[in-house]
């Protein structure tokens, strides 16, 4: 007892409640409404405020949030959740099963304006048994909509009567997470303050809040006055400009996988680019350690299929192919491409190898990707041109409508590897992912089989061997992960950076008293 | 009265004109999210309305505006309304006190400069004015920033209160308001200098030159009387024209600007509204800065009757 007494006791001195933490962001929310929310400042905040049912832990793997647990029967058609007791909303009201039902309702109805209604959709019934246990019976094995249910949970007391797209709610939610949101200045702070009755435990820092800086150079500025206290950094800031005294005294820099990958993809239709020795050459014309170098200032890894090396789906026996001119020649001219007229360019039926690289506006990184990628191409003999294109006008008019010869993009991937709608050959109608037109019977049928596979072993297996394929085919020149880079003020204790990142154990950080610069609460 | 269809022209043409625009809003919501299918774009797109024929768009959104409903925004569902009077206040205030800022700087520069054209304070000025409109905004905000809010660490940065805003006492609140507003004033007001400054020293040269001034020398009035009683009266025509003309201005803001100092205005929801092609709030911005740009020019019409004595006799007689 005594002992017991003593460990509580060392244990509360050595972690002391109280401070804030401002991050800088350039982009404010839009709405708080968790299913509506679609871009990453609303996402952000809503992950302060709101639970799904899983959640990703530090090693990346699946975890229980609200659900302590769940089962998988029939072969992987039902999901039995079974939820946590004594949650309780921010405002007392108790959680339950009737929540989760109201959540999955309001995401298949199609008067509400939610992106994410198409893993729901592949739900055929949702019972729900009892205060605390839900069953979901899926029409058919869905694997990935395990991950799915990572969907924030809203409460169905205070939406019930409320129409979602234009409710107030979308600017005073009310959640199960850690932190209670306190007020919304648009486009200038978001701030939240710590839930005392988190059903974890009451966060150590008392208010989170997030701050809205559109220019990159600003937020700068305000790390070196210690306005913000988190941020992302550039890797020209993060290799460059961060390495003063100052910012040694004050600051801990982080640099973490990202979850996404930068590609060049090949409008596949392409007369040019149907020959696999082609894309296969060009592979081998393109320097990626290279790029990385200049257009990342070395802070990135080459990428070797469509996983980042922190899944578990990623295959390491795949090596990206070395950077070898000589090598992509040779491909070049088994696929009839040869410099007959000893003009510096390569020709085919009397007709040069050109096309164009078109990329968004607005991306500094990919619009030297693209210099850089012109410069090794022309070495071999290839004419690359580069189109730079207003967002919106990128995505309908040359994405969408598949308008393209080259296109020079990134994927933001979330922590569950199926990628379904990239690659899968009936994914290629307009607006649909899979833009380049990519066909291949093995693939396709390894992505059904994976998505029906709920053992993580046997999953992996597919994904790697997918993996393989695509390496192998081409169908993008897979360029490079690259690393996220962030800062933060180094007042803030307990932070373990693990595959997923730091945020996660974000109610476990904490500033000892001496150093808070936010008294009042 | 002839306002009426000249502002239905207006709305019709940047109606036609946004709409023409390639690029859609729905797309860009969810762009490139490969959980957002199309089947569930196309049904967003259908809720709002955009599947519609491009009149029958129009008519509808004509409908609303007659109610002074300017609909919703595609962004975040919030009334348009709601969105633009929230970002007015800051705007205004920066355009106003910028553009008090001028007048008070730019008048009495202009004037020293005529009185002894071409003498070295003339030159001093010109330069300065003319450095002062030729630098880029964003730099020197930046340069500025460095200086007083790093360097010095007179001055906050960015944004236009403390995080710690709410717990402030009356007088703080406003000092604090205050000392967020300095540099943006500063640097928004600098451009304006040349333009003001310059138009005033030449329709002073001009006033002076005039015969009216001879016979006021003549009368033996003192220097000071001649230049800012008789002279400036008469000089001061041209400065309320462009003062009038820039009062749809005061609710127009710069997106540059706004994103260097974090201020949460007009201009950047303008911006952020086009580049996502959030077809209610565009049309809602046009319509106000239509209404502005003619309020401006009646308004400076009138100001013209009232310092001008000619024509507000002339519409008497």
């Amino acid at each position: 007892m005594v002992v017991f007494l003593f460990i509580g006791l060392s244990f509360s001195l050595a972690q002391d409640y109280g401070d804030a933490i401002a991050v800088g962001s350039i982009g404010d929310a839009r709405t708080l409404v968790p299913i509506l929310a679609s871009d990453s400042a609303s996402a952000e905040v809503c992950g302060m405020i709101f639970n799904g049912l899983v959640k990703y832990d530090k090693d990346i793997n699946l975890v229980g949030d609200l659900a302590d647990n769940w089962e998988i029967k029939e072969e992987g058609l039902v999901i039995i959740f079974h939820l946590r007791r004594n949650v309780f909303w921010q405002d007392g009201h108790p959680f339950g099963a009737r929540d989760v039902e109201f959540t999955y309702k309001k995401l298949i109805d199609p008067n509400v304006k939610t992106p994410y209604s198409g893993d729901f959709e592949r739900i055929k019934s949702l019972e729900v048994i009892d205060d605390y246990t839900i069953r979901v019976t899926y029409k058919e094995p869905f694997a990935p909509g395990l991950a799915s249910w990572g969907m924030s949970i809203m409460p169905k007391h205070i939406l019930e009567k409320e129409d979602l797209n234009t409710t107030s709610f979308s600017r005073h939610p009310i959640g199960t997470g850690p932190y209670k949101f306190k007020s919304w200045k648009t486009q200038e702070k978001i701030e939240l303050v710590a839930n005392p009755n988190y059903f974890q435990h009451r966060p150590y820092i008392d208010r989170y809040i997030y701050r809205v800086i559109p220019d990159e150079s600003t937020i700068f500025l305000e790390l070196q006055t210690q306005g913000v206290d988190s941020a992302g950094l550039s890797p020209l800031q993060y290799t460059r400009q961060t390495g003063t005294a100052f910012f040694k005294k004050n600051y801990r820099k982080f640099r973490l996988p990202s979850f996404g990958y930068t590609y060049l993809g090949y409008n596949l239709n392409n007369p040019k680019f149907k020959d696999r020795r082609v894309r296969q050459a060009l592979n081998y014309a393109v320097d990626k350690e290279e790029i990385i170098k200049m257009a990342l200032l070395g802070m990135g890894r080459v990428a070797s299929g469509p996983f980042i090396p922190e899944s578990w789906a990623y295959n390491k026996n795949v090596v990206p192919a070395p950077f070898d001119p000589i090598r992509a020649k040779e491909l070049l001219g088994q696929a009839g491409w040869q410099d007959t007229n000893g003009d510096g360019w390569l020709d085919k039926d009397g007709e040069i190898f050109e096309f164009t690289i078109i990329t968004n506006q607005g991306n500094e990184e990919r619009a030297k990707v693209a210099q850089i990628m012109q410069r090794r191409l022309k070495d071999i003999g290839i004419k690359v041109k580069i189109k730079i294109i207003e967002w919106s006008v990128f995505l309908t008019e040359f994405i969408d409508k598949r308008n393209f010869q080259a296109v020079l993009l990134g994927w933001a991937l979330g922590r569950e590897p199926d990628n379904y709608d990239i690659w899968h050959s009936s994914k290629t109608k307009e607006g649909e992912f899979n833009f380049i037109g990519y066909k291949n019977e093995e693939v396709d049928k390894l992505l059904i089989e994976a998505r029906c596979t709920f053992d993580q072993g046997k999953r992996s297996a597919y994904y790697q061997r997918i993996q393989e394929i695509l390496y192998g085919d081409q169908p993008y020149m897979f360029l490079y992960v690259p690393d996220g880079l962030s800062v933060l003020h180094n007042r803030f204790q307990g932070i373990k950076p693990a595959p997923i990142g730091i945020g996660y154990n974000f109610i476990d950080w904490w500033v000892p008293k001496s150093q808070q610069r936010y008294k009042i609460r | 009265m002839g306002i009426i269809p000249l502002l239905l022209g207006i709305t019709v043409i940047s109606f036609i004109i946004i709409h023409l625009a390639p690029g859609k809003p729905t797309s860009l919501q969810q762009a490139l999210n490969p959980k957002v299918s199309q089947e569930v774009r196309l049904r967003l797109e259908k809720l709002y309305g955009l599947d519609k024929p491009l009149r029958i768009q129009y008519i509808n959104w004509l409908h609303k505006l007659v109610k002074f409903d300017f609909g919703r925004s595609f962004g975040d569902d919030r009334p348009v309304v709601d969105k633009i009077l929230e970002r007015i206040p800051v705007t205004l205030t920066v355009n106003i006190l910028s553009l008090l800022f001028i007048i008070i700087v730019a008048i009495p520069l202009g004037v020293k400069s005529a009185v002894k054209p071409n003498h070295a304070f003339d030159k001093f000025v010109t330069i300065f004015v003319f450095i002062g409109f030729a630098v880029p905004t964003f730099w020197l905000a930046l340069l500025l920033m460095n200086l007083f809010g790093i360097k010095l660490g007179w001055l906050p940065i960015s944004g236009i209160k403390s995080l710690d805003f709410e717990y402030f006492s009356l007088g703080q609140k406003i000092m604090d308001y205050l000392r967020h507003l300095i540099l943006p004033i500063f640097v928004s007001s600098l451009g304006g200098l040349a333009g003001i400054s310059r138009y005033m020293r030449s329709s002073m040269i001009e006033a002076l030159g005039q015969p009216y001034i001879y016979t006021a020398r003549a009368k033996g009035l003192t220097e000071n009387t001649i230049i800012y009683k008789h002279a400036l009266r008469n000089a001061i025509l041209p400065i309320v024209t462009i003062l009038g003309l820039s009062i749809p201005g005061l609710l127009g803001g710069s997106v540059i600007f706004e994103s260097i100092f974090a201020l949460p205005g007009i201009g950047r929801l303008f911006y952020e509204a086009v580049m996502m092609r959030d077809y209610p709030l565009i049309m809602a911005e046009v319509v106000l800065g239509a209404v502005l740009t003619m309020l401006g020019n009646l308004i400076a019409d009138i100001s013209y009757a009232y310092v001008d004595p000619r024509i507000r006799y002339r519409k008497q007689a």
